[in-house]
């Protein structure tokens, strides 16, 4: 086979994260979109397609909703695609963007993910109710915290892990977000006070959960020759991977998310990566709740499986520590309009990667990172590789 | 277009007005498995899935969550698009261009008749702060755009008839359709006004079905036993969801994505190099607009004496919709444009049975998501 042709980011723009917008969706989405230009100086004449993601439509009420974001997203006259997984839709939009450029059939592409949560009244956790089987888990009444529970107690249960060692996730990201101006829930915590905040569903406490956010976020995608010429530091992508699991979650083992491995070698192998652990400079896997992101670099195998929580604990995924894990603060700390919340972390490798993080640049010229999504019902797993150097 | 894609299998369910019988992931199992029987191979040899599907109308959030299991799917490369099949043949086109998968699976369905409110739910797709609250029906936007195209073309409402009575009688003949119907132009003069200019009789009925695709490399379809078809050029676009910026005479979504499909085809004389049209007919009106966008008929009014003139049937000139269409197949939601291909695939194969037309060798599809957005894609398949 001829090798696949090159694609590198060129550009990257979010909105503030926050938990109730003025702006409508589109307007978001075009905040976004008009930022990601900016920073590569492009306008939207030089943009071959655009690649829209976002989650349920009832979050903001609307049906057809990608068609409705159409023209916010700059998908106005051009090839225009909504691609969905879910909560791991922000990451996996830019594999959907990297095929497009990858395929030949356009240059460059524009990849643009909103969410706004807050139209969903009085608190978008009941949308989540539709998410479920319409026969066999309606009717029980199910919600997201109560899951993640169940989960997060597996997870604890299987290897040994302790709350407090969870908790730590909480303290490192929420600090870390406190560089973060997007960044909606930053904030200089403690594991005591993480765990004396009120039990939503035991385990799970109200400092380990992300919020609910309205936001967006966008990057540029273009292919090698183009790359070159919009910027001398562009971010290339090595290795893309997604994996979908079973709908019959509850047919699962929780302690350990296979899809997310499957996905993460994936790409991987398209990165030409052997032994991620040396591998990876930076990781920023999906932390929607404390626990998830230890469960998810077990699965991305930076971590032994049930060794993350001792590795956390000794400071290893510290912004100056040896594998600086989730450096932008989250979706803990900056916050999770759902599909934006993954597009952030490939905004952040890219500023990581091009030296351009500010307060929260990690130390040491890193050049490869990895950023991976997860969603559906726990079932999901979407990662993307990105390097200073094209494979 | 290089390197090469083809389509390796087709499986479809048969339309029908409603199938209390089985469930979604029933008919999309069946439909898998003619697929997959069609295309000589197992579901375990399918390396990335692509289902388009939009939440409101499956009445689940995150609706791809309910995909894997019934396609042999499971830990699996798969993903949903809220768009038409078509969008899902062109994101199968480039994943397997992008040399990153060889076999791609493309999977649409209509599960139309478990919406028990579907106005509502459609209500929900109009602008929220300019058009909701206006409280009309997003059906009327068509009315609005048939008067527009019919004003400034010179179309005549009479020949816009011929359309729906051709597309209705055409499905006869197709064991796929749903509302097949012998239909002469007077019946259409008969049928009372829904959203004025369009009568009833020119506005598709919805029904529920699924079609599965399975897509593969040129490397691929060596030592299969399926008979290839070509996929020579995929285009898609979107004009402006906003009602108020749109234009209204001339399908903008359709003729931009034909440019594209076109461009990588080669094709510069459409109207002589492609033997057969298969183009979004959700309302009569709507087969000569899109005709139109494909660059059919320089001067637009031609279209409507093409169709008057029968040049447009299975023995005209130029046949257009010979499966039936959506108006004699039903609206099959996202599935409507690989019920379409489901076409060209059967008569680029010489397997159309009597519908089966001489000489085709290229076809067209072509997609549109229905009010109020727009939103469509081309596909060009050839049997060489």
């Amino acid at each position: 086979m001829t090798r696949m042709r090159r694609v590198a980011v060129v550009g990257a723009g979010m909105t503030k994260f926050v938990r109730r917008a003025l702006e409508t969706p589109k307007e978001l989405a075009w905040l976004a979109t008009k930022a990601a230009l900016d920073s590569a100086a492009m306008t939207l004449d030089q943009i071959g397609c655009v690649v829209h993601g976002t989650a349920p439509d009832a979050f903001d009420g609307l049906h057809m909703k990608g068609e409705y974001l159409s023209d916010g997203s700059g998908g106005w006259k051009k090839p225009y695609l909504r691609c969905y997984v879910g909560g791991g839709t922000g990451v996996y939009a830019i594999a959907q963007g990297w095929f497009h450029v990858a395929s030949g059939l356009f240059d460059t592409a524009i990849v643009v993910c909103e969410e706004k949560m807050s139209s969903c009244q009085p608190h978008p956790q009941a949308a989540f109710l539709t998410i479920f089987d319409n026969f066999t888990e309606q009717a029980l009444k199910p919600n997201l915290l109560w899951i993640f529970a169940l989960e997060q107690n597996r997870y604890m249960a299987t290897y040994g892990i302790t709350n407090e060692e969870i908790a730590r996730v909480s303290v490192k990201n929420k600090r870390n977000a406190l560089g973060h101006p997007a960044a909606q829930l930053g904030a200089e915590l403690t594991v005591k006070e993480v765990l004396n905040s009120e039990i939503m569903a035991w385990p799970v406490h109200r400092l380990m959960v992300s919020p609910t956010s309205d936001g967006a976020a966008a990057v540029i995608l273009a292919a090698e020759d183009i790359a070159k010429k919009v910027t001398d530091k562009p971010v290339w992508i090595q290795g893309v991977g997604w994996c979908l699991d079973t709908t019959y979650w509850t047919n699962r083992d929780l302690c350990y998310p296979e899809y997310v491995e499957k996905a993460a070698w994936m790409a991987y192998k398209m990165a030409g990566i052997r032994e991620p652990r040396k591998e990876i400079n930076i990781a920023e896997p999906y932390d929607p709740f404390a626990y998830k992101e230890l469960h998810h670099l077990e699965g991305l195998q930076l971590a032994p499986k049930g060794q993350a929580p001792k590795l956390l604990a000794d400071g290893v995924f510290d912004r100056d520590g040896d594998l600086p894990v989730t450096p932008s603060g989250g979706l803990l700390g900056v916050g999770n309009p759902i599909a934006a919340a993954g597009t952030m972390k490939i905004c952040e490798l890219f500023w990581q990667l091009r030296g351009e993080a500010g307060q929260r640049q990690v130390p040491g010229k890193p050049e490869r990172g990895v950023a991976q999504a997860w969603g559906d019902l726990m079932q999901v797993g979407t990662v993307v590789v990105m390097g200073t150097k094209p494979v | 277009m290089e390197p090469r894609v083809a389509i390796l299998g087709v499986g479809a369910v048969p339309a029908q007005p409603a199938t209390p019988g089985v469930s979604y992931k029933e008919m999309m199992f069946q439909a898998a498995q003619r697929a997959y029987a069609d295309a000589g191979i197992e579901f375990n040899e399918v390396e990335s899935f692509v289902t388009c599907a939009e939440d409101l109308n499956e009445g689940l959030s995150i609706f791809d969550e309910y995909t894997p299991d019934q396609l042999g799917a499971v830990q699996k490369p798969m993903h949903t698009l809220t768009q038409d099949g078509l969008h899902g043949i062109a994101d199968a086109v480039m994943q397997i261009r992008s040399g990153l998968v060889e076999t791609v699976v493309v999977e649409a369905h209509s599960k139309y008749s478990n919406i028990l409110t579907p106005d509502w739910i459609l209500d929900y797709a109009v602008d929220p702060l300019w058009n909701r609250p206006l409280g009309f029906s997003a059906h009327a936007l068509a009315g609005l755009e048939m008067n527009a195209f019919l004003h400034d073309t010179g179309i005549t409402a009479d020949e816009v008839g011929h359309v729906a009575a051709k597309n209705r009688t055409n499905a006869l003949r197709n064991p796929l359709a749903a509302y097949p119907s012998r239909t002469v132009p007077e019946d259409v003069g008969r049928s009372s006004y829904a959203f004025y200019p369009i009568r009833e009789i020119e506005w598709a009925r919805p029904a529920d079905g699924c079609v599965v695709l399975v897509l593969g490399s040129e490397d691929r379809t060596r030592g299969t036993r399926s008979q290839p078809v070509w996929v020579r050029g995929v285009g898609f676009a979107n004009d402006s969801p906003t009602v108020e910026s749109r234009d209204w005479v001339r399908a903008e979504y359709a003729r931009i994505s034909a440019r594209m499909a076109y461009r990588q085809a080669g094709i510069r004389q459409p109207e002589r190099e492609i033997h057969l049209f298969e183009v979004d007919d959700t309302y009569a009106y709507k087969e000569l607009q899109h005709l139109v966008a494909l660059g059919l008929y320089p001067r637009p009014g031609e279209a409507g004496r093409a169709a008057a003139s029968g040049a447009t049937k299975p023995n005209g000139e130029t046949p257009v919709n010979v499966s039936g269409g959506s108006l004699g197949g039903g609206m099959t939601l996202e599935a409507a444009g690989l019920y379409r291909v489901a076409e060209l695939v059967a008569q680029l194969r010489g397997q159309a049975g009597p519908r089966q037309l001489s000489r085709v060798k290229t076809a067209l599809a072509q997609s549109w998501r229905g009010v109020p957005t727009t939103s469509g894609a081309v596909v060009i398949l050839s049997s060489e």
